[in-house]
């Protein structure tokens, strides 16, 4: 038999295979009528999600939680450590065994590398790593996936870049990787100080990837079909002085892509590297982007919490 | 060369040139109660140059072997009772290593005060390639070396 998404953990795009990429994509498509609240469900009635997250969250955190309820379950948690036991000087392994007593699965964010690892070595319950430090962030991952197959119907073939803080900006390491698996052409645009790390590249290299490196956006600009932007990761800079020099190093306006066969994606929040006037363009997908965290999310917790029942 | 012959302990021979200081620092010696005589740099037909660490009245445990094995990969160990070789061997890596060196990434959980003991996976043999368990970080030969100076 094929054991298609047998995963108890979602820890890093690593441990998904292309199969289970493409299992929950094709059943978040099937939840997004649920999603929308057109349709009802309950197959995760009784169920609780314990959301640890001790770096600030907006659209992690509301679409894990939106989609939880959407399906019957719901949420106990805290947002930001000054909240938890945590501020009072708990370890993370107290808070989180703490965690697994009250709950069905678990939701980690934590500006150190490896905590969601580290927590799901220690807990017998799913663990879901929803951003570690400068690590991976592997749903933010899915869900840009989501919405590239939403717009193109495929993901083969197409011409895809990565563009901003490639070092720091976790989401874009676990998505070069799953990009990887699908025969895409991929570009890397970053300042030479913001470079996609020796550990992405190296896995990308291991795996025959093929991939373009510049730090001119205008090299990649008119045969791209995706282009992908990220923030420039002010709170991960060792010092104030170098961030001020690379911040705003692109910027994506409407005179720039105007007249382009292309989309816009940003896995939010903006801090200007995308202008407001593309907000009314067809090349806008950040905010659709934003609400596909929700039906992928509910993919991968109704699969993780019955894969464990 | 003339070294004394041990009656009881370990000889470790073929350890990389100018590293059994090294060698020594993750076996907790030169202590009080050891005897130890190390040889450095010496002539060898095999390898060029090398060193050689004799230790008496201690034979190495797998754990100790396994961090050997990172800083000098063609070591043999040769296990001395009444001055006879009654067991030799190469050291070998394990694929996995647990508390031998710490992860160099700064921002990595095992570096925060939390009860975790570094882990790290062998990606290659040679030159030697780890990743940690924990933050997937990629740790070289040469970050590796830097963690015993």
């Amino acid at each position: 038999m094929i054991k298609i998404f047998d995963l108890t953990d979602v820890i890093s795009i690593k441990d998904f295979q292309k199969k289970d990429i493409q299992y929950i994509l094709k059943k978040a498509e099937n939840l997004e009528k649920v999603a929308k609240s057109e349709e009802y469900s309950d197959e995760l009635a009784g169920k609780i999600l314990g959301m640890m997250f001790f770096e600030p969250s907006t659209r992690t955190r509301l679409s894990f939680e939106t989609g939880m309820k959407r399906l019957g379950g719901s949420c106990v948690g805290f947002d930001g450590s000054v909240a938890s036991s945590v501020s009072k000087g708990e370890n993370l392994a107290d808070t989180s065994k703490m965690f697994e007593a009250y709950s069905d699965a678990l939701v980690i964010r934590h500006d150190l590398e490896g905590v969601a690892k580290f927590i799901s070595d220690i807990v017998d319950v799913p663990v879901i790593n929803a951003g570690d430090g400068a690590g991976q962030h592997p749903t933010q991952t899915l869900l840009d996936i989501y919405t590239i197959k939403r717009r193109f119907d495929k993901i083969k073939d197409l011409n895809i870049a990565l563009v901003g803080d490639l070092k720091y900006g976790r989401t874009v390491h676990s998505l070069a990787y799953a990009l990887g698996m699908f025969d895409v052409q991929m570009s890397f645009v970053a300042p030479d100080e913001l470079k996609m790390p020796k550990e992405t590249l190296h896995d990308l290299e291991k795996d025959n990837v093929k991939f373009y490196q510049t730090n001119n956006l205008k090299d990649v600009i008119d045969d791209v079909d995706v282009l992908y932007v990220t923030r420039i990761q002010k709170e991960r800079f060792p010092d104030e002085e170098e961030y001020s020099k690379i911040k705003g190093a692109y910027l994506i306006n409407h005179h720039l892509i105007k007249g382009k066969d292309l989309i816009v994606m940003h896995p939010l929040p903006r801090v200007g590297e995308i202008s407001t006037d593309v907000d009314n363009t067809k090349y806008n997908k950040y905010f659709e982007q934003a609400f596909y965290g929700v039906p992928v999310r509910m993919a991968i917790l109704k699969n993780i919490i019955k894969n464990k029942i | 060369m003339k070294v004394e012959a041990i009656k009881n302990g370990t000889v470790i021979d073929h350890i990389t040139s100018n590293k059994s200081l090294h060698v020594l620092k993750i076996l907790g010696l030169p202590n009080e109660d050891t005897n130890v005589t190390i040889a450095m740099n010496v002539f060898s037909d095999e390898v060029g140059r090398k060193d050689i660490v004799k230790i008496e009245n201690r034979e190495l445990d797998s754990s100790e072997l396994d961090q050997i094995a990172l800083l000098a990969p063609e070591a043999t160990i040769n296990i001395i009772r009444d001055y006879e070789v009654i067991a030799k061997d190469k050291v070998r890596f394990t694929n996995e290593l647990k508390s031998i060196i710490n992860c160099t990434n700064p921002n990595c959980i095992t570096n925060a005060d939390e009860p975790i003991e570094s882990r790290f996976h062998l990606l290659k043999t040679s030159p030697i390639l780890l990743r940690c368990h924990y933050c997937e970080r990629l740790i070289d030969v040469e970050e590796i070396d830097n963690q015993f100076y």
